[in-house]
């Protein structure tokens, strides 16, 4: 049988749309690979100290060696989780793993520019910022195993619970920050997303809001170059810190894995929020080192080289490097960390087994504050159906 | 050879390749159906045979992907949409409703709206939340849409050609967890209408009704009860919008008895309709109220809890013996 085509109109030029005038006009894909970023340390570990960084290099001019040794820490447990998780995913005991991996400087950096009475909402990838937010990471695993969906009480760290539908936390978070400067509290907030997410209609939504009630948030995207299968070119035409302009609030590229330059330009961000001039946009510049999940498989869209340029801009080997140099971490640091990070593999390990199924009246837990009779009902006839099993004769009984 | 053995994710593949081949106006639209094929691979080797400008990879942005294929259809072509999971379709509610769904009738009908939403949908593959969800009432529910979902790879087949011919808009739901199973596909047969149910199943005491993924459940049910003396028929409505109520009541006036199944949540979903319905069109002939199972008046659960949330074989075959035992 063939199909015939119920089309309004004839094709006056080419069928398709493919002819030359479709081609011609194409816009070349913007070049990302060696972009204007602030950075601070390159990815040798060496200083970088210029009239381009200053504004942003005071925030970090007075950090201590134990700040810096602290960040590495940071990072590398942070990397420990993650690896755990996957393997945990590839193990059975997790349903799906989101990796974090190559993203550790953007999320700690920015995660520990926080402060403690700011609110951080995440997308589902940060499981760096809310290390830095004092949520136990094993929390983060919950949803991910299937026992619920979420894991923590997102006031006890002012980090909100994850958000997987691509987007909508922006605008929670523009509103929070409304809320802010409405109470004239000094918090600010900070919104995280992905390169893919800044096409969605809610972010432009929430950078208008922003912008129109001079609400204090950050929004910092980390651009990994990948929504799942398909590259930032995708998603737009010009660098995403540039949209920021058209809004009118400022946008700046930060080198996604270089921690202390995030570290800096988070902190004069959300300065410049907590001191009323409203919203920035932060776009970290970094990478997907994995698969977008423990689903994905990266082969069927990219190649192995880019991941293999991206391995010599590692955030980790880049801040292990300046430590040495400068003298600000011996043998032993790395040593001790060594073991943190085994005992923190191990604890992970242990409780993500030992976590429980959810009671199956879970079900019907917190649908609403106030209750409501339909579901009470359906409890009901739910609980006594579950009972009819355990009272039931055992197979091959006879009734 | 017509007759071929197909998983259902390859039958929509083998029908959108075949739409793609016979008419220039059809594309192919959505997040990472390029390259990687979707996520779950039902555009694969598309893209790479029709081209970027057939099968395109949109930005992620589900307002932009239906509202420009809303565009694109009135220049003449016929999008089909890929929605990359159900709890996704929501930014894109807004124009699916107050724009797609009413385009035609705004424009005294001088325009039409040949476009296809595919959206793989319901539970059963331990996803983490927005993954499992079957809003297929909340778009049953406007005008202008129709709603349909097969439950086996002849169906997906033929009925994704019929979609995309259809010059209104058509809300095509996957069974996301049957997209593996296989059946039979004759690429020659003709089909029948794509809004009338077929029965899946012959039998005399009680009719099951369902669609999409809980055709199966209710095939295995009506085994099951065959084992116990019981005669089962299953139909399989294969479309919310319309309903093909003429087949059921057919059904219910030959069994007596009617129980529909879907993983929606029961409150005002599908079952509800039919049951008021045929309760109408059959009430000198039933002999037990219409039964409903399905979903709970709660949000789909984490995945350690799905098996309980979603009809099986014991909540189906509960519900039969209570029907059978008026
Ligand atoms: C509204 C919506 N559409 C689609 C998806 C499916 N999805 C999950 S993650 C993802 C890609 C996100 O890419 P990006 O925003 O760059 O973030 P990344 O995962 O790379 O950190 C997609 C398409 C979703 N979660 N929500």
């Amino acid at each position: 049988m063939t199909v015939e085509s119920t089309a309004a109109r004839k094709p006056r030029r080419s069928s398709t749309g493919s002819g030359k005038r479709a081609s011609a006009k194409k816009p070349a894909p913007q070049k990302s690979t060696e972009p204007e970023l602030i950075q601070l340390l390159t990815p040798e570990g060496k200083r970088v100290k210029d009239a381009k960084n200053a504004v942003y290099d005071a925030y970090v001019a007075d950090i201590t060696a134990e700040e810096l040794r602290d960040l590495y820490r940071d990072m590398v447990l942070t990397r420990r989780f993650d690896a755990e998780a996957t393997a945990l995913q590839r193990q059975g005991e997790l349903g799906l793993w989101a990796s974090l991996l190559g993203q550790e400087a953007a999320q700690i950096g920015s995660g520990r520019a926080t402060r403690d009475d700011d609110y951080v909402f995440p997308t589902y990838r940060e499981h760096g910022v809310a290390w830095c937010r004092g949520v136990d990471p094993t929390n983060l695993l919950g949803m991910f195993r299937g026992v619920n969906n979420g894991g923590w009480d997102p006031n006890s760290n002012n980090f909100h619970l994850y958000t997987i539908v691509i987007g909508s936390q922006t605008l929670h978070a523009t509103g929070y920050a409304m809320g802010v400067a409405k109470d004239g509290a000094d918090s600010a907030v900070i919104a995280y997303f992905g390169d893919g997410a800044s096409s969605q209609g809610d972010v432009a939504e929430s950078f208008t809001f922003s912008a129109v009630y001079n609400a204090p948030v950050v929004f910092f995207c980390q651009n990994n170059q990948w929504a799942i299968s398909e590259p930032t070119e995708k998603q737009t035409r010009v660098p995403l810190y540039q949209r920021a302009q058209g809004y009118g609030f400022p946008g700046v590229r930060v080198d996604g894995n270089d921690v202390l330059a995030v570290l800096a330009v988070t902190k004069w961000a959300l300065e410049r929020a907590r001191t009323g001039e409203g919203p920035a946009l932060i776009e970290a510049f970094t990478y997907r080192m994995g698969a977008h999940t423990t689903s994905d498989d990266p082969t069927k869209y990219r190649n192995d080289d880019e991941r293999v340029a991206w391995e010599a801009k590692d955030p980790i080997l880049r801040l292990r490097a300046y430590l040495e140099t400068e003298g600000h971490a011996d043998e032993g640091f790395f040593a001790e960390l060594e073991d943190e990070s085994e005992a923190l593999g191990k604890r992970v390990r242990e409780v993500v087994r030992a976590m429980p199924d959810p009671d199956l009246m879970a079900i019907f837990e917190n649908v609403y504050a106030d209750g409501h009779a339909l579901v009470d009902e359906e409890r009901a006839q739910f609980a006594a159906y579950q009972a009819s099993f355990a009272d039931a004769p055992a197979a091959g009984e006879v009734k | 050879m017509a007759v071929q053995k197909l998983p259902i994710a390859k039958a929509i593949n083998e029908s959108l390749r075949t739409a793609l081949e016979n008419d220039p106006k059809v594309l192919i639209m959505g997040e990472d159906v390029g390259k990687l094929g979707g996520v779950f691979r039902v555009t694969d080797g598309l893209q790479k045979d029709f081209g970027e400008e057939r099968v395109i990879d949109t930005p992620l942005a589900e307002s932009g992907i239906v509202g420009t294929a809303i565009g694109l259809a009135l220049r003449g072509y016929r999008p089909v949409v890929e929605i990359q999971f159900d709890g996704f379709v929501f930014p894109a509610y807004d124009q699916i409703v107050t724009q797609l769904a009413k385009m035609h009738a705004r424009a005294l009908g001088k325009i039409k709206m040949p476009v296809v939403i595919r959206i793989p949908y319901g539970g059963g593959i331990g996803a983490v939340e927005h993954h499992s969800e079957s809003p297929e009432t909340l778009f049953a529910h406007v005008a202008g849409l129709k709603v349909v979902s097969p439950s086996n790879s002849a169906d997906a087949y033929w009925m994704m050609q019929q979609a995309i011919q259809s010059d209104d808009p058509v809300i095509f739901f996957e069974p996301k967890r049957r997209y593996w199973d296989k059946g039979e596909v004759d690429k020659e047969a003709i089909p029948g209408p794509l809004h009338k149910a077929t029965v899946a199943r012959e039998g005399t005491d009680l009719t099951l009704a369902a669609y999409g993924p809980m055709v199966k459940v209710c095939l295995e049910a009506a085994a099951a009860a065959e084992e116990e003396g019981k005669s089962l028929e299953v139909v399989d409505l294969r479309s919310m919008s319309p309903i093909d109520f003429d087949s059921v009541q057919a059904s219910v006036e030959k069994t007596r008895r009617l129980v529909v199944v879907h993983e929606a949540p029961v409150f005002l979903g599908t079952g509800a309709e039919i049951a008021a319905r045929i309760t109408e069109r059959c009430f000198y002939h039933l002999e037990a109220p219409v039964l409903r199972v399905g979903g709970y008046h709660a949000p789909y659960p984490p995945a350690r809890l799905e098996e309980e949330y979603l009809p099986g074989l014991d909540r189906v075959l509960d519900a039969v013996d209570r029907s059978l035992a008026y």
